[in-house]
């Protein structure tokens, strides 16, 4: 443990007394693992018959359910993808109008992002799953959770470009005024391309956040992963061991994201000028002669 | 809108069971994520461990997996209850991972030389947790904190989408599905239901933002 802000470093009793500690937590951890193991095993959920079809290659069922899983995984990355891409596009759009334009629109704008990013987000899935085919847009169940998932996180996209073309010098526009490029110019050639880079990190955690979301497609009966996990279930009747293997899935998929995150985050830490992201990396070395973002 | 009038006491009776929702499960991942904070920091192993990983898990996995499982695995080691509570439950699971991350944050903003000048000046270690770690923590906490709790109502959407019962959700889902009512009035109502918490609740984060402001 690093200088923390909340003990000295410990002397020779203190390590004892850690020692001590950490002997007794094991232990209570153990036991408490160990009792609720017990009780899973007079459930019979230790059977052979519920683990086998998930992890052994020999069972029958192994390459059936996994196929059909894989299907389901494909269909939550292909909606996850897509809500991401649409997100994006609306989001960047929402941004870029609220930015510049007449104080009358960005108004309307301003409300819009606040609305939306009170209203949650499995409600806007429903809402678009039940409301569109009313009034005559028939869709399928891909774009109904597509739909709604772009309606909730364009808006939190729309925040985080905000912020990033909030988040360069001023010197930048200004320079590509005095060239002579038009706004719409400057935003395209000159901002954005900037702002996206340094949102970079946060985008790819909000891919985690739809990501996630995307499992409420279950609502609306879209066969993502967790959907087809649940009619798994029905001819399995395993229902702890498959919704632990899913949520392995989620984990290990999402998990990588986030670490890609921080690992972009590093790097554009390391090449932004001036900016230290401080915490655990704050030893990084800043280059010798800091290169100013374009310029 | 005719079906929202017609129906008002359902809608209302919704909110309230919402509101109760959150109240239970903000009280729980409020303490929970706390009590999984003070392990992150503390300096025994196993329990720091056991911290990081809550954390690694709840905020990588979708909140509809952590409700079936908890649903489907606390009555085989013998815990049965209503589905509200299991609902609860796995609201305050997902959520303290949350809490436990703003909370941990918090802490570690506040510079190391504030503890080596409180120890300095011979303040023992609850003193200076109690008089200049902690006050300085718990500000730079509110602004992440209150996301979440805001991130938490909208969630209890989701439990909601379980069948709870009676809850906001519930409303919306009954009367479009089961009596047949036009979607778009309906669901406008519901969502009407959420923001009447959502908008309030950030409005009160602004004001407590602005008042708990230190500049550092």
């Amino acid at each position: 443990m690093s200088a923390s802000v909340l003990f000295d470093t410990p002397g020779p009793r203190t390590r004892r007394r850690v020692w001590i500690g950490s002997i007794v937590a094991a232990l209570a951890l153990l036991a408490l693992a160990a009792a609720v193991a017990g009780r899973l095993a007079a459930q019979g959920q230790f059977a052979a018959a519920k683990w086998a079809p998930l992890y052994d290659p020999s069972d029958p069922t192994f390459a059936t359910v996994w196929s059909f899983l894989r299907g389901g995984l494909v269909n939550t990355l292909q909606a996850a993808g897509l809500a991401m891409a649409l997100s994006l596009a609306v989001g960047t759009l929402l941004a870029v109008t609220r930015v510049t334009a007449a104080p009358t629109w960005r108004w309307l704008v301003v409300g819009l992002i606040e609305l939306l990013r009170g209203i949650p987000v499995v409600m806007l899935i429903f809402f678009a799953a039940r409301v569109l085919p009313e009034i005559g847009i028939d869709l399928s169940l891909l774009w109904y959770l597509v739909l709604g998932l772009t309606a909730y996180n364009a808006v939190i996209i729309a925040e985080i470009v905000r912020a990033g073309l909030a988040s360069l010098p001023r010197g930048q526009a200004e320079a590509a005024y005095a060239v002579g490029l038009t706004p719409a110019q400057t935003l395209r050639l000159v901002l954005l391309p900037q702002a996206f880079r340094v949102m970079l990190p946060a985008l790819i955690s909000q891919l985690v956040v739809v990501l996630k979301d995307t499992s409420l497609g279950f609502i609306i009966s879209y066969e993502e992963l967790l959907r087809r996990g649940q009619i798994a279930i029905q001819t399995l009747q395993n229902p702890l061991q498959t919704f632990l293997t899913i949520g392995m899935i989620f984990v290990a998929v999402n998990y990588s994201l986030s670490t890609l995150a921080e690992f972009v985050d590093r790097r554009l830490g390391r090449v932004r000028a001036g900016t230290v992201t401080g915490g655990e990396d704050a030893e990084v070395v800043q280059p010798p002669e800091p290169s100013r973002l374009g310029g | 809108m005719d079906v929202i009038l017609d129906n008002l006491g359902l809608y209302r009776d919704g909110f309230l069971k919402t509101l109760q929702i959150c109240l239970y499960a903000a009280t729980g991942a409020l303490a929970l994520g706390t009590v999984l904070a003070g392990m992150r920091v503390s300096p025994v192993p196993p329990l720091r461990w056991v911290g990081s990983t809550w954390v690694t898990v709840f905020r990588n996995c979708p909140l509809t997996v952590v409700l079936f499982f908890v649903a489907f695995g606390l009555p085989e080691i013998g815990i049965n209850g209503a589905y509200f509570w299991f609902g609860i439950t796995g609201l305050v699971i997902y959520t303290a991972a949350f809490v436990c991350e703003a909370v941990r944050s918090g802490i570690n903003a506040v510079p190391t030389g504030q503890a080596e000048a409180a120890r300095a000046i011979g303040l023992t270690f609850d003193q200076s947790l109690r008089h200049v770690v902690l006050p300085q923590a718990f500000r730079t906490i509110v602004p992440p904190l209150g996301s979440v709790i805001i991130a938490m109502i909208k969630n209890s959407a989701i439990v909601g989408a379980f069948g709870v019962g009676d809850d906001l959700f519930s409303v919306g889902d009954t009367l479009t599905s089961a009596r047949g009512e036009a979607a778009l009035p309906v669901l406008t109502g519901v969502i009407l239901g959420y923001l009447a918490l959502t908008l309030p609740a950030g409005g009160l984060l602004a004001v407590l933002e602005r008042k708990t402001a230190i500049a550092r």
